[in-house]
């Protein structure tokens, strides 16, 4: 039964970031690239239409991470207490970016939340990145110092960071370089899903030159994945473990190579969905596979007096992760049939669409 | 330790009063947009139609402020109060996660479309995306409630070795006693909210002299709505919410009634008075014999608990402030009854459009539903202390015990900061739509 929530979180976790993903993306896009009024209204839009349903995917990963996993849920929310207070302040700033942008007329009113959509869009990817960076390399659990812990084992705290920005120190920060290096490849990956999006969903007057910015971008996220995976090997060195013992794994990295090797031909794909497909591939692809090298731990212990967090030891009991199956069902049926009817009303281009006066 | 539950409870107060300023009309409002949606539906009159959009556009700026500052209490059970959320998360966990996956997707999928595609879809489809935008967020107070009313009166857990609350009844938890009255007063103290904040912009156009079309119809709706609404506050659904305290949470009945001693021959009822902690004893204190006992238990003489039969440990750490949340609370029920039945007197009697005095009243009563319904939920709160889960966890035992008082009151003014922020441009927002009016727009 844990193995099931563990999934069916992971898979609400990875539709989180494939639809926040893009409008997250959009943001960053709209923060660099967007230069003449019409391609940042229509990109505002395509973000600003969807942005709220998207991010009830978070909450609902929040809840039920809260509901299946009680004891990770606290651990990790009060040990990264000030990133995460960070993220929703950026969170805010994000939403009322997009949504009281077009209630004034006067420019600079529209500069203001631009600027405040953008920016939060950019910080906010490299943030996920950081944390999940985070949950692969460790942290101190129990807040061990000189060998004896501070905390009960399965509480710590991060600084953001710490002096040595390494994460091979023994009481690492939020922020190191390699969380940083994982941070980048959030914000790259992100931004070529997000101009997917609006190459899909808009005829904004960039579309063709986004399609060189994702090609280029690619070649950055090749780089960068190679560089990740030998200092991976140094942060986490039991990292592949998983993927000897279960080749079958070896599928969640094969979906992530996919999407960047597609990438590569985005100029020639004729139907913009394929190439929004291929980045969505990119995330699916990467939250699994460092989901699948860590299973079944959820956060691992770079001490060795206390033991990571895992599935087995943070879990709820048998009866309430039984029960919420029943209900999770029936809402997961109910939510297809929403997306259903969202799709058949709210398909296509979007630039013609009201939006807020 | 003293200082970081001080600081982690003042951190949660202040997120989830501001939060609740929003939902308490998104919620009521939903209910007077499906009505206007639905007259439109009946009669076809543009006027309707307009004023549902016109009410929609007020929706979704407390909507997205709803959810700005919503999200945050989610992630605070976590980052503030850990330890709670790992005793207790197999069983609030439940309620929460619903919510997400019960409410929030209904609410949200058919917001974009309730506001964006009335052209797409036809008048019926988009009265229905109304409806279910509607249900949506009932449902969402539901959800809340149920968690709420499990830490009120806790059902349906067992407690492990380890400390650990675990579910053994799912239904328990919306079979609560607790739940259904907390419920509809709750709705209805919604509902009362936006009846005033209608029939308040309804009166100012009346008054300023200009959309006074929709001014009637907003001023006759609201006091119509906020009537009845106001009534079945009080009774039936705050006599019930009253007897449940006496009944499951007696020490908090009695601070919050302000009663210090116990009286042989049954409890009067405190109209005013000021708790004196020092004495034990209310200052100027006018009062009711009897009244209380008869309220509560339908005897005059029945002997009702005072604080002094209760362990100093057990009683409400605040007991002014309780009392005075409940007392407020009371009072301004009162008065809403009381400005509303007068306001329907003068409609019936054909006469409020023209009586400025009680328009500007109706104008000006528009903060008090909010403060109302404030202090209701400051009377719950409150009266659960020093519990989180009443009886059994106390609010000490419950705070994250590796986040620092520094570092809780750095994100405490974090907030102070961003909510001052975004409750001027709701202002600024709200006032610009208020004073373009409903008046269909000329593209």
């Amino acid at each position: 039964m844990e193995i099931f929530w563990y999934i069916i979180i992971a898979i609400v976790l990875a539709v989180f970031f494939v639809l926040d993903g893009y409008d997250f993306g959009a943001g960053i896009i709209h923060l660099f690239f967007a230069k003449n009024e019409n391609d940042k209204e229509v990109i505002t839009k395509s973000a600003g239409l969807f942005w709220d349903s998207n991010e009830v995917w978070l909450v609902v990963a929040g809840g039920m991470l809260f509901m299946a996993f009680p004891t990770f849920y606290a651990s990790v929310f009060s040990g990264f207490y000030l990133p995460l207070i960070i993220v929703l302040w950026l969170i805010i700033f994000r939403a009322i970016g997009l949504e009281f942008r077009s209630q004034f007329k006067y420019q600079m009113w529209k500069d203001i939340w631009d600027k405040s959509f953008g920016v939060s869009s950019l910080l906010l990817a490299l943030f996920f990145g950081i944390a999940l960076g985070n949950i692969v390399r460790g942290v101190n659990l129990g807040g061990v110092k000189d060998g004896v812990s501070v905390y009960e084992g399965h509480y710590f705290f991060l600084p953001l960071w710490d002096s040595s920005f390494s994460p091979l120190s023994k009481t690492p920060g939020v922020i190191d370089w390699f969380t940083l290096i994982i941070g980048l490849i959030s914000v790259v990956t992100l931004t070529i899903h997000g101009a997917n999006w609006v190459i899909l969903k808009t005829n904004s007057s960039i579309n063709n030159k986004l399609k060189n910015i994702i090609f280029k971008l690619n070649i950055v996220l090749t780089v960068l994945t190679i560089f990740s995976l030998i200092v991976w090997q140094i942060v986490n060195p039991n990292s592949l473990d998983n993927f000897m013992n279960n080749p079958y794994l070896l599928l969640f990295p094969v979906i992530y190579l996919a999407g960047l090797f597609g990438l590569f031909f985005i100029k020639k794909i004729k139907k913009d969905i394929y190439s929004f497909v291929l980045s969505s591939l990119l995330i699916v692809g990467g939250i699994t596979s460092s989901l699948a090298s860590l299973f079944p731990v959820l956060l691992p212990s770079i001490n060795k007096v206390n033991v990571p967090l895992t599935i087995y030891n943070t879990s709820a009991s048998e009866y309430g992760l039984s029960v919420a199956l029943n209900w999770g069902i029936i809402g997961f049926i109910l939510l297809f049939v929403y997306m259903i009817i969202q799709k058949r009303l709210m398909g296509g281009k979007i630039d013609k669409m009201d939006y807020g006066h | 330790m003293e200082d970081m539950l001080f600081y982690d409870r003042l951190q949660f107060a202040f997120t989830i009063t501001f939060h609740y300023i929003f939902p308490q009309l998104t919620m009521g409002l939903s209910l007077l947009i499906v009505f206007f949606k639905w007259k439109y539906l009946r009669n076809n009159i543009e006027k309707y139609n307009n004023t549902a959009k016109f009410f929609m556009k007020i929706f979704a700026i407390n909507f997205t402020m709803g959810v700005v500052t919503g999200i945050p209490l989610e992630f605070q059970f976590g980052t503030n109060w850990a330890k709670f959320s790992e005793l207790t998360g197999s069983i609030i966990g439940q309620t929460l996660a619903m919510e997400g996956m019960f409410s929030f997707f209904l609410e949200s999928s058919f917001l974009a479309l309730f506001i964006f595609g009335e052209k797409l879809m036809g008048q019926k489809l988009h009265f229905l995306t109304g409806f279910l935008v509607f249900l949506g967020s009932w449902a969402s107070g539901w959800f809340i409630l149920a968690t709420n009313a499990w830490m009120q009166h806790p059902v349906g857990y067992e407690i492990l070795e380890n400390g650990k609350f675990v579910l053994n009844n799912f239904g328990a938890l919306f079979t609560n006693p607790w739940l259904l009255p907390a419920f509809l007063h709750n709705q209805l103290a919604s509902v009362v909210t936006s009846s005033f904040v209608v029939a308040s912009i309804g009166a100012f156009y009346i008054l300023r002299n200009k959309q006074t079309e929709y001014g009637k119809l907003f001023l006759k709706t609201g006091v119509v709505f906020g009537l009845i609404s106001s009534v079945l506050l009080a009774f039936p659904t705050g006599d019930w919410n009253a007897k449940n305290v006496a009944k499951y949470q007696p020490a908090a009945f009695a601070a919050m009634e302000g009663i210090f001693e116990t009286e042989e021959a049954g409890a009067e009822i405190v109209l005013i008075g000021q708790p004196n902690m020092v004495e034990k004893k209310l200052d100027n204190k006018i009062a009711v014999p009897n009244i209380l006992s008869f309220l509560t238990y339908q005897e005059w003489d029945k002997q009702i608990p005072g604080m002094d039969q209760f362990k100093k440990e057990e009683l409400p750490d605040n007991v002014p402030a309780l009392y005075y949340s409940y007392h407020i609370m009371v009072g301004l029920g009162t008065i809403f009854i009381a400005v509303m039945a007068l306001a329907l007197f003068f409609l019936w009697r054909k006469k409020l459009y023209s009586s400025k005095a009680l328009l500007w009243t109706i104008m000006f009563l528009v903060p008090f539903p909010y403060i109302a319904n404030i202090t209701g939920w400051y009377t719950a709160e409150l009266g659960r202390q020093p519990y989180l889960v009443y009886g059994l966890l106390k609010t000490s035992e419950g705070i994250s015990p590796t986040v620092s008082s520094g570092n809780t009151l750095f994100t405490l003014l974090g907030f102070v900061a961003l909510y001052m922020l975004l409750g001027l441009l709701f202002l600024v927002l709200v006032g610009k739509t208020i004073n373009e009016g409903p008046k269909p727009q000329t593209h």
